[in-house]
């Protein structure tokens, strides 16, 4: 069972709380609802997975399962229909690239265009762990500093100076 | 080697400001850039083959159909707003003698008639592509969309949204350099439709 929010049922509040709450989880389960036959349950995972693997031109940010634009819709219909014909994920994402090209792909092909996608992850890593090893090799170099033999003397001159 | 760190400390005191300064360039050239434009993945090829019918005649009408020179090929649909904003620009572009192949997109034909007959007709030909199947060949995603074929009927421009006098002097003029006579600039006007 869910535990019950220790809060009044009057508080707006707590209400507000819930409805935020629901809001998520609505949020996160939005899908367009349609229904395909399809002639096995293979075929079913493969169209879940390559539906929220193409990207909707028209909508940009959404894939072509979430999205409600009538282009979404019809990449889906071409997309079953292709499944249904036998035809396999390279053959039918190369279908979509050759139409609206590698932004209809969220993992895109490495080309000129998207090598930089593909390695800052690395290169910003790398760059962020040579900036801490520097980082670190300054400050041990500067925590223990050796005094020179004149620096030395002066120091004790110095120290004795200013003894009572 | 005490003034040495000194200046070196100095200097670190402007990576911040390096990198803020990295980040505006960065941010500022975003701001003149286009997020809804996509790259044309038809360009450089030949016109997608298709069987259609044609929209008054009824013919069947193929890529043969299309002319030896080069053309626009105006994708419109009487549900799409922006289209009734263009046409009027479409009917100045027939009458400078640019052959304009329309593409009647997801559309009804008896309203794309209907509409044509009250509108004017700018189209040498009109494709009925009802299920919006060579809409898809193409890459079409939505309307107005406006392709320039060249006399050997390869892809080569698109534009997205209204076609405009201002659009069409800068992006197609090397295609048409008759160009439509005496354009008045129409009003900018909003965006791309569904």
């Amino acid at each position: 069972m869910k535990r019950i929010p220790t809060v009044p049922a009057t508080s707006s509040y707590g209400l507000t709380a819930v409805a935020f709450c629901g809001w998520l989880l609505a949020a996160t389960a939005h899908a367009v609802i349609e229904t395909y036959e399809f002639s096995s349950p293979a075929l079913e995972v493969r169209y879940h997975t390559l539906s929220q693997e193409l990207r909707c031109p028209k909508c940009q940010n959404q894939n072509i399962a979430d999205s409600n634009a009538p282009i979404a819709r019809d990449l889906r219909v071409v997309l079953v229909e292709q499944l249904e014909a036998g035809q396999s994920d390279e053959q039918i994402l190369a279908f979509m690239v050759a139409r609206y090209g590698e932004f209809v792909r969220y993992r895109p092909a490495v080309d000129r265009n998207t090598a930089l996608l593909w390695w800052a992850p690395a290169i910003l890593l790398g760059a962020g762990l040579i900036a801490l090893t520097f980082h670190f090799r300054g400050r041990g170099a500067g925590a223990a500093p050796v005094l020179t033999a004149s620096e030395t003397a002066e120091l004790k001159k110095l120290m004795e100076d200013n003894s009572p | 080697m005490r003034r040495i760190r000194v200046s070196n400390l100095q200097a670190r005191r402007f990576i911040p400001l390096l990198g803020f300064g990295l980040l505006s360039v960065l941010l500022f050239r975003g701001l003149s850039l286009d997020p809804t434009a996509l790259p044309a993945a038809r360009l450089g090829q030949s016109f997608p083959e298709f069987t259609k019918l044609e929209l008054q005649s009824g013919e069947a009408i193929g890529v043969a159909n299309l002319s030896q020179r080069p053309a626009l090929v105006n994708v419109w649909a009487t549900w799409c707003y922006s289209c009734r904003v263009e046409h009027p620009f479409l009917l100045e572009l027939a009458e400078a003698g640019i052959p304009i192949y329309g593409l009647n997109y997801k559309d009804d034909a008896a309203k794309a008639r209907a509409w044509l007959g009250q509108l004017g007709d700018p189209y040498a030909l009109n494709i009925v592509d009802a299920e919006g199947s060579l809409g898809l060949d193409l890459g079409v995603y939505g309307a107005p969309e406006t392709y320039v074929i060249d006399q050997e009927g390869r892809i080569v421009h698109r534009h997205v949204g209204i076609l405009h006098a201002e659009v069409f002097s800068a992006d197609f003029s090397a295609w048409f350099p008759q160009g439509p006579l005496g354009v008045e600039m129409p009003a900018r006007q909003g965006s791309v439709a569904e």
